[in-house]
Order: C-alpha cells, then sequence, then structure tokens
C-alpha cells in the first residue's frame, strides 16, 4: 500500500468557496444547455414537446457510459499500481454511474409511456442499460460487504473490470436479440434539428459528472483520515530490539 | 494489528513468540507465510524477499495455523496424496504410510478423517507439513488441543527442524513450554516485538529479518 | 516438469473436490431435485396450455440449469472454510489459478451432469424433441456451461467468503450471464425447433467469444481475488 499524500488541503478554506463558485458555475451552464435545447429544438412528429425528455435522457446514459469507463480504468491501475486513490476514484465513479444509469432508465421508461401506452419497451437499449445497472449494483453491494479496506479494493477492482468487459457484449447480443424479432422502437435521436442541443447538454452533463465524482472522491478521503492517522502515529515509534 | 515489528530468527534456530489474544502474533505468522500483505515493512525470508519472491517463500515456508487444514470427508491417505500432488510430487502410498507412522496413525490410513478424534486430526496435520519439508516451519498454537503424546510429536518436529539446520517460530500461551523449546523467547506486546528473558541477545543478520512490519489481519 | 506440476495441481484440485462430492452426495441429489422441481414450477406458472409452454420450453430449460448449478459455486469454496484448508491451499507452491482451474473442472462435471438429468426431463415436460439433433443440441449445452461455470466459480470465490452469500452470487453472476442466456436460448432453439434464416451459427459464434473473453479474464485476475 502507497502512502498517500496529505489530505490536508482539502479542508482548505480557500477551496471550499472556490468549490462554491464551481456549483454554480456548472449549474449556470446544464440551465443555458436545457434552455438552448427546448427553445431551438422543433416538437417530434409523434412525440411532440415529449421528445425535449431526451435532452437530459441521452446526455445522462453517455456519461454513465463514461463513468464506467473511469471505473474500469482505475480498477486496472489499482491492481497495478496498488494505490489507494486508484480504488476511492472506481468507487465513487461507481457511485455516480449507478445515479445516472438509474436516471437514464427513468427518464427511458417516462419517455415511453405516453409514446406506446406501456412502461417498459423492451427496446435493446433500455433493456441493456438495466443490465449494466444491476451490474453496478453488484459492485457496490460487494464493496458494502467487505470491510478490510485492501481486500475490497482487490475484490472491487476485479469484479468491475470483469463487469466492463460485459458491457460491450451485452449491448451487442441484447440487439441481436431484439431486433432478430420486431423493429426497433426506441425513440430516434439521429435527427440533425437534434445535434446540437444534444451536444451541449452532454457536456454539460459531463461537467456535472466530473465534478459529483470529484465530490464524492473527496469525501471517501477524508472518511480514510483518521485511519491512515492512527496508523500513521502507532508506527512512528518503532522499538529498536533483538 | 502489527505496528512496527522488528524480528531476526537466525537458521537453526527456534523463537517463541508470547502474547496475548489480539496482540498480532497470528498476523505476524500470516505475513511471514505470504497470506497477508504487511501495510508497511520488509520482510527477508531466508534471503528471499517477502514481497517480490513470494512463491520461493512459499515453497521454503509451512505454516500449521488454528486450523488443520484436512478434509474430512477423504481418508487419512487421500489428504497426503493430495498435500504430495499439490507439491507436484507422485502420491507414492509408501510415503505417506511412512509419514502416518512417524504420527503414530500407522493403521488409519484408509479411514475417513471425519470419525477423527481432534488429537487425531491434529496429528494428521503434523503429518502433512512434514510432506512439506519446510526450512522455516511457523506454528501458532501447536499445543492446543493435544494429548501429551501429541504434545511430543510436536516437540519433536520442532527438534527436528533445528537439527537440520531450519527454524522455527512458535506462537503460544505456553510460557513454560516455550522456554522448554525455544532457544529465544520473544513478546508481542502493543503490536510490537518485545525481547523477553535471559536469552536475548542484540540483533546480529541472519537468516529471517522482519524490519518495522506492520498489518491487520 | 513446470507444466507437469501445474496439471498435477490442476488434477488433484479437482479430484479432492470431486470425491467429497461423491462421498456426500447430498449437495447433487439436493440440486438435482432443485432443477426438478423448478422445471415444473415453470410449468405450472406458464401453462396448462402445451402451446404456450412449448413457446417457452427453452427458456425455461436454460434457466433451470443456471437457477440450480449456482447452487453448486459456494459449496466448492466452504468446503475449504470447513475443513479450515483454505490458507494451506494457498500455501502450496506454484499459481493460484491452478487452484481456480481445478474448481472449474469440477464444477463443470458437476453442473454437466446436472444437465445430463435435467435435459431429458425437460425434454419429456415439455415435449422437446431431443433426440435427432443431439450432438448440436450436447454442442450448446456443453459451451454455454463453460461460461456459466467459469464466471460461476470466480465469483463464489468471493462471495462465499462474505456474508449474505446466498444473496450477493446470483446478485453478482447472473447480470453477467444475460448474454450466455440470450445466446443459448436462441441456439437451442435453432437446434431443436429449426433454424430457418439461419442464426444459429451466429448465436454459438457469440457463445464460444464469450467463453474465451471470461476464460482469459477470470484466469488473469484470480490471482487479486485469493491473493493478498
Amino acid at each position: 500500500m502507497v502512502e498517500s499524500e496529505s489530505p490536508d488541503r482539502v479542508t482548505d478554506v480557500s477551496t471550499e468557496s472556490a468549490r462554491v463558485v464551481w456549483v454554480f458555475v456548472i449549474l449556470a451552464i446544464l440551465a443555458a444547455t436545457q434552455a438552448f435545447g427546448f427553445l431551438t429544438s422543433p416538437p417530434d412528429r409523434d412525440m411532440g414537446h415529449l421528445q425535449k425528455i431526451m435532452y437530459v435522457h441521452v446526455p445522462a446514459a453517455w456519461n454513465a457510459f463514461l463513468a464506467f469507463v473511469v471505473v474500469l480504468a482505475a480498477s486496472v491501475l489499482y491492481l497495478w499500481k496498488r494505490d489507494d486513490r486508484y480504488d476511492l476514484l472506481a468507487a465513487s465513479a461507481a457511485e455516480v454511474a449507478a445515479v445516472l444509469t438509474a436516471l437514464t432508465i427513468a427518464l427511458g421508461s417516462i419517455w415511453g409511456r405516453p409514446t406506446w401506452g406501456v412502461w417498459w419497451t423492451w427496446d435493446p437499449r433500455l433493456t441493456s442499460t438495466a443490465i449494466l445497472l444491476i451490474i453496478i449494483v453488484g459492485y457496490l453491494a460487494l464493496r458494502g460487504f467487505v470491510d478490510e479496506p485492501e481486500r475490497r479494493a482487490r475484490w472491487s477492482a476485479a469484479v468491475g473490470i470483469l463487469g466492463a468487459l460485459n458491457v460491450p457484449i451485452v449491448y451487442m447480443s441484447v440487439r441481436w436479440w431484439r431486433t432478430l424479432h420486431q423493429p426497433q422502437s426506441s425513440p430516434s435521436t439521429v435527427d440533425p434539428a437534434y445535434a446540437w442541443g444534444l451536444r451541449l447538454n452532454a457536456i454539460a452533463f459531463l461537467l456535472v459528472m466530473i465534478y459529483l465524482v470529484r465530490a464524492r472522491y473527496r469525501a471517501a478521503r477524508l472518511e480514510r483520515i483518521p485511519e491512515m492517522a492512527a496508523e500513521r502515529e502507532a508506527l512512528s515509534g518503532s522499538v529498536k530490539n533483538v | 494489528m502489527l505496528r512496527g515489528a522488528n524480528l531476526t530468527v537466525r537458521p537453526g534456530e527456534v523463537v517463541a513468540i508470547l502474547g496475548r489474544n489480539g496482540s498480532g502474533k497470528t498476523t505476524l505468522l500470516r505475513i511471514i507465510a505470504t497470506l497477508l500483505r504487511p501495510t508497511r515493512g520488509t520482510g527477508v525470508i531466508l534471503g528471499l524477499d517477502l514481497a517480490r519472491d513470494g512463491d520461493a517463500v512459499r515453497r521454503r515456508v509451512a505454516l500449521l495455523g488454528h486450523t488443520n487444514a484436512i478434509y474430512p470427508d477423504l481418508t487419512a491417505a487421500e489428504n497426503l496424496a493430495f498435500a504430495l500432488r499439490m507439491l507436484g510430487r507422485p502420491a507414492d502410498r509408501a510415503v505417506i504410510e511412512n509419514a502416518l507412522g512417524a504420527i503414530g496413525l500407522p493403521g488409519e490410513a484408509d479411514t475417513r478423517v471425519r470419525g477423527f478424534s481432534a488429537g487425531m486430526q491434529r496429528r494428521l496435520a503434523l503429518a502433512r507439513v512434514g510432506l512439506l519439508d519446510p526450512r522455516l516451519l511457523l506454528l501458532d498454537e501447536p499445543y492446543s488441543s493435544l494429548d501429551p503424546e501429541g504434545a511430543e510429536l510436536v516437540t519433536a518436529r520442532i527438534a527436528k527442524m533445528r537439527d537440520a539446520g531450519g527454524s522455527a517460530m512458535v506462537v503460544t500461551h505456553d510460557v513454560v513450554r516455550a522456554r522448554r523449546i525455544a532457544d529465544r523467547v520473544v513478546a508481542l506486546d502493543g503490536g510490537r516485538v518485545v525481547p523477553c528473558g535471559p536469552n536475548d541477545y542484540p540483533f546480529n543478520g541472519g537468516a529471517t529479518e522482519l524490519s518495522a512490519l506492520g498489518g491487520e489481519g | 516438469m513446470g507444466v507437469r506440476e501445474a496439471v498435477s495441481r490442476v488434477l488433484a484440485v479437482a479430484w479432492k473436490d470431486l470425491l467429497t462430492e461423491r462421498r456426500t452426495k447430498a449437495g447433487f441429489n439436493g440440486v438435482v431435485f432443485m432443477s426438478a422441481t423448478t422445471l415444473l414450477m415453470f410449468g405450472f406458472a406458464l401453462g396448462p396450455d402445451p402451446a404456450a409452454i412449448r413457446a417457452a420450453a427453452v427458456g425455461m430449460l436454460w434457466l433451470t440449469v443456471l437457477l440450480s448449478g449456482a447452487l453448486a459455486f459456494n459449496r466448492s469454496y466452504e468446503l475449504e472454510a470447513e475443513a479450515g484448508a483454505f490458507d494451506a491451499l494457498l500455501m502450496y507452491p506454484g499459481g493460484r489459478w491452478a487452484i481456480f482451474a481445478g474448481k472449474l473442472l469440477a464444477n463443470l462435471a458437476f453442473v454437466l451432469l446436472v444437465e445430463a438429468i435435467t435435459v431429458p426431463l425437460a425434454a419429456v415436460l415439455y415435449d422437446l424433441p431431443v433426440l435427432a439433433p443431439l450432438p448440436g443440441l450436447i454442442t450448446v449445452l456443453l459451451l454455454g456451461t463453460v461460461g456459466f461455470v467459469t464466471l460461476g466459480t470466480y465469483y463464489a470465490a468471493m462471495a462465499s467468503r462474505v456474508r449474505a452469500r446466498e444473496v450477493l452470487l446470483p446478485l453478482l453472476l447472473f447480470p453477467m450471464l444475460v448474454p450466455l442466456l440470450v445466446a443459448a436460448v436462441g441456439a437451442t432453439k435453432a437446434v431443436l425447433v429449426g433454424d430457418p434464416m439461419g442464426h444459429g451459427a451466429g448465436w454459438i459464434k457469440l457463445i464460444a467469444a464469450f467463453d474465451i473473453i471470461f476464460l482469459v479474464g477470470t484466469f488473469m485476475t484470480f490471482e487479486y481475488v485469493v491473493g493478498e
């Protein structure tokens, strides 16, 4: 285990106020991009203004995916370098990914209800995302059950890597499974009228995601301070014997 | 929990480790056995680095812990055969019967272990460790639940280690026995190794050294 | 010497696990009865219309295999915990992947044996024409079971050592098996019921790819799951 850098900086007062400013900036950007999406996109032929729900649904999905990539990278880095910080980063990203994925699914369901009259359409992307959510929940449950930090980090990294490996396989197989039987039933998001709105909102959500991951990561590091300090203090006086 | 344990064991030496429950005795043995990764510090076991040469260390170290590592639904012979195969050696019947004879269970080769008494199971565990033929023997409370004959077998095993130029580290509560079988007695107190008794001498360099070992087990 | 030693260790672990299983038998019998019960319950839930049952038959068969087979995986490690042998197992020389390989082989034999009883039973209960396409069916069963047992043996190495293991193993394992389930059902249907559009080959390739990817992934990371 590598000695982590001093975490004193995270409680610095000036960093605190800088963080508040960032929150305002990010929320402002998000509000701006959402407004842009609302105002510039024409109502969809089938769904009317409900289509605008995709300005949250799609960016949430993209960023959930990105968070999952962070989990994969941090897991690999942990097993390679054995630095606790990578484990905390992976866990933070996984939590954020879980939230974003749940949001994606909820919005997808809400979107489908007025359109097709059902709460769930077995659309391949939605279904695959549901499985992805359960994989992330499994990862978090495992972390919840293991108390020893080193074992928890090792196991999470292993589970995270295998889970990430499976994501493309799940999406591919479920899509093939669906298209063999019925035509695609998900709303199209490729109309160029929507493209800019989607891209801008994706970036806004990216900022939100980064902020959330960093906040969670900082909290996790703070949780570790008392543990690490106790250890440092106990080991500072070594006994010369034998 | 270990906090900065320093210890040196020389070849042909038997060290007894005393200590209250929770003092880190088991943690120390498990770290040497490469079953636990120390949170800090270094260990040199028989000239090999604990962190880098884990597999080589495992080939030369054996741990007799609290549990026996004996499968109750297999026979005594099958248990030893498994151990031999895991060592990459053929499961030679003669070798197995020899080992069983050495620990006083000659006729029980084909009996399922589930029928054995606690003492018999412990002896079988000793036989398994004997097959491993280690250069450093780690024993965690080896005398608990053993009849006097069994205890003699453990002491004889430790003596055999010493005579062959190997070393042993024995964790025990039994202060009297510790002084009788060990060349040197130390204690783990507050997670650190503390010398105790007239048998101690200063750090001298040797085949097994641990410095500032920390760990949580 | 290295290769022979490794093979000896893999086979020793497999032999030990299977011998213990044969001596106790409780595990195998329990799982077989579990699968029979599950097949019946599916029938009750989806029937009694034979057409409905026939339509769902292949899916019900694979679900039964997964649900009952999963019972085997934690047992493999509980065996070590009961004997207090986990440490000793890890201390034998050589790579820990051999332990994984041995347990994988033992679990594979176990689950295949359960399938040898479950599949004929399903054929009877659900009126499945299994005799004609037997070679194809066996191929699909084999390939699917390999992927299933690989991931099951892997996750059980962790799940069996924490509390609430009966909940954690399915939670970790089943979402990962979705591609396998979908492909296995598709391939089995193609083999048993007919494959007018030739999708069967594609599904089988997916299963094979899944198997290879996760065999590699699990073997490469097993050390981190049992070692320190």
